[in-house]
């Protein structure tokens, strides 16, 4: 009864507080300007199954790919007994839905396979993370608490997958020795071997069993609520981050409304320019960035295959697309907690631009997409990137001196270049 | 012109009493850079022996304003897109081909939301329409066969606006000994002179991404690299130059090689 109702107090504190993390998520993602993403629901639909949950473009590199599939399979089918642990732990039962007999049997043997085969693939990527020399697991954001978070995960679904396994070996050694209250039940295809590890004494079996039980279950609500602080919360967000994807070409920026309106009167003077407040121009922090560009920041799991595919970043320049994003995250956690604390924000005297993202970084950009092509969940990096410029193009009349000149020649000509307009169909002639 | 080709503008047709069936967008590039002139005048050729009733804008022509909007300056933008829509739309102009990505993306992408709505094309495209229709085809034993030839995407023509099969195609019909570069289509790498980098030195770093996307191309052992895009070709040939390769590798637009293909 007492390990009912510690497994009831933990269950609720787990809920409670993730529920309580999560909504300070949304409330932060909310800070962002609007934006119409609910057009063409089908068509969203198909992509979020194609990209989120048929991992379309974690393809591109096929054996990452396979691996993280393990991982992705084995997470999501593996949370089916995860249902069986909640009700065992609130009702003091074991194994409660050995009651489905022989289907059981079979979904334990599934969990077995699918826990080694996550098991093995965690330990794969522990070594390409920190042993190989993967260009994209290098990088300068990717050093202190970063590199330390992507362990953590590593490491806790290893031992997660551990206890699971060395439960059913305990248990497996306890059923055969007929042991009270262990029942015949499941099939153990990989647990099977471990129970030869393990003592031949019953008390011992029940305290192994016991342990691996309460590590796992504990583990996996620790885990819940480590999410909203780690990089981890993909799991989650990539499935309403590619459905709010951009669904337009990916060189179709949006034309800028504001602008459009005094412009219009700017050219022709019958039409009144726009009264009312005066929109901020570009994005200078957080809050003047779309809600999706926040929803991808959060959505960032670091894997760093924008990067990897930048034009500037692999010749060398401070341009990282994925840091861009951990940027975003960053600043966006700080005005949340300056939220928190303060009721509505208050200034810092601090933004995302020059605080967190330096103007060397934006201006290196080429706009080729090679990031927003490559990222597995449709972050869009380059929104950010080019929002920041229109920030320091616009309401701060900063840019580099060779981009102000083609600015005027532009103004001026009509070209980029210094050439007269009146020469423009010369050409035709030569 | 060489050839006596004579390039008709839309104001000279109209002062006929004409209209063009399509509008030929030269772009800045096309219009004043002496290498991109080329290519202009042999996307003229090719228009002039189909028989299309195309003209250009002539003077009246503008830039789209895609540096600008790419670089953060979007009323400059807006403004370049305005003027330009006010004249299209004042010569009810309905299909547009454009010699550069950039042009391209921005008259077919951006210009819509702005009032200027019209059926945009890349060269590439319509040469391979062209050739799909039969109007086109490379001359017997054309300076191409057998060649060794690879194609590097314009990232606004291709992962932009996702066409990778029309220059392609058009390479295809060559006979000629195609080689994919490493880093292809949607993977491609860029030429390193996209978002307003053309007009300005780049950031510190190891090397020019110029250098390190012609190295892919060195590594392909081609020895001609097609590309479709006045800023490519730039990039390109300057790497071409930079790592003394100018005897080994030929960079040519797709209209340059259909032209020598076709003998026109």
């Amino acid at each position: 009864m007492i390990s009912q109702i510690i497994f009831f107090i933990l269950l609720f504190s787990a809920v409670f507080l993730f529920s309580k993390n999560a909504r300070k998520i949304y409330r932060n993602i909310k800070l962002g300007q609007p934006l119409n993403r609910s057009d063409r629901p089908g068509e969203r639909l198909k992509l979020m199954l194609l990209v989120a949950f048929g991992q379309k473009k974690m393809f591109k590199k096929p054996l990452p790919a396979i691996l993280h599939l393990f991982v992705y399979v084995g997470f999501c089918i593996i949370n089916i007994e995860m249902l069986e642990i909640v009700i065992d732990g609130l009702f003091g039962t074991h194994r409660i839905l050995s009651a489905l007999g022989s289907f059981y049997n079979f979904l334990i043997f599934a969990f077995e396979w699918l826990a080694l085969g996550v098991l093995v693939s965690c330990v794969i990527f522990f070594i390409r993370r920190n042993l190989l020399n993967i260009y994209r697991f290098k990088g300068i954001e990717l050093k202190d608490w970063p590199k330390t978070d992507a362990n953590l995960i590593l490491i806790t679904e290893i031992l997660l997958m551990a206890a699971f396994l060395f439960m059913n070996a305990a248990d497996y050694s306890l059923q055969q020795q007929g042991a009270a209250g262990y029942h015949e039940a499941g099939a153990f295809p990989v647990s099977q071997y471990l129970s030869a590890m393990l003592p031949e004494s019953a008390n011992t079996l029940v305290f192994i069993e016991r342990f691996c039980w309460w590590f796992h279950i504990i583990g996996v609500f620790a885990f819940l609520n480590y999410l909203p602080i780690s990089k981890h919360l993909h799991i989650i967000l990539a499935f309403p981050n590619t459905y709010f994807s951009k669904l337009e070409p990916k060189g179709q920026f949006t034309n800028i409304e504001s602008v459009t309106a005094e412009v219009k009167s700017m050219l022709d003077p019958s039409i009144p320019p726009p009264s009312g407040e005066v929109a901020r121009f570009g994005a200078k922090d957080v809050h003047d960035l779309t809600w999706k560009n926040l929803l991808d920041a959060y959505t960032c799991t670091e894997c760093g295959r924008c990067t990897a595919a930048c034009p500037a970043n692999i010749t060398g320049k401070l341009l990282s697309p994925r840091k861009i994003m951990m940027d975003t995250r960053d600043r966006l956690e700080e005005v949340g907690r300056n939220i928190s604390k303060n009721g509505t924000f208050k200034e810092d005297e601090k933004s995302l631009i020059d605080s967190y993202i330096t103007r060397e970084e934006l201006w290196a950009c080429t706009t080729c997409n090679a990031c927003v092509e490559q990222c597995p969940v449709n972050i869009n990096p380059l929104e950010i990137i080019v929002g920041l410029r229109q920030y320091a193009v616009m309401e701060e009349s900063q840019a580099p001196s060779s981009i102000n000149a083609m600015f005027s020649n532009l103004e001026n000509n009509g070209a980029p270049w210094k050439y007269s307009q009146a020469d423009r169909a010369n050409w035709a002639n030569k | 012109m060489e050839n006596n080709i004579h390039v008709p503008t839309v104001a000279e047709l109209l002062a006929k009493g004409e209209s063009p069936d399509l509008l030929f967008w030269v772009g800045c590039a096309g219009s004043f850079d002496e290498r991109a002139q080329r290519i202009t005048k042999d996307i003229c050729k090719i228009l002039q022996h189909v028989g299309i009733k195309y003209a250009i804008l002539g003077t009246e022509e503008s830039c789209t304003g895609d540096p600008a909007k790419r670089a953060g300056n979007e009323f400059l933008f807006q403004m370049q897109a305005m003027m330009n829509i006010d004249i299209l739309n004042g010569y009810e102009i309905k299909k547009i081909v454009t010699a550069c990505p950039h042009c391209f993306n921005t008259l077919k992408n951006e210009y819509p939301s702005l009032g200027g709505h019209y059926e945009v094309i890349h060269h590439t495209e319509l040469i391979q329409s062209l050739i799909d229709e039969g109007k086109l085809k490379p001359a017997d034993g054309n300076t191409f066969k057998g060649k060794r030839i690879t194609y590097h995407d314009p990232c606004y023509l291709g992962r932009a606006n996702d066409v990778y099969e029309a220059p392609r195609k058009i390479l295809e019909t060559l006979d000629a000994d195609l080689v994919e570069l490493k880093r292809c289509r949607s993977n491609g790498l860029c030429c390193g002179a996209g978002g307003a980098q053309m007009f300005k030195e780049p950031e510190p770093g190891k090397k020019d991404v110029n250098i390190e996307r012609i190295e892919d191309v060195i590594e392909t052992k081609a020895s001609l690299v097609a590309s479709a895009c006045p800023f490519c070709m730039t990039m390109l040939q300057d790497g071409v130059k930079i790592k003394e390769q100018e005897a080994n590798i030929e960079v040519l637009d797709i209209a340059e090689i259909t032209v020598k293909a076709n003998k026109l």
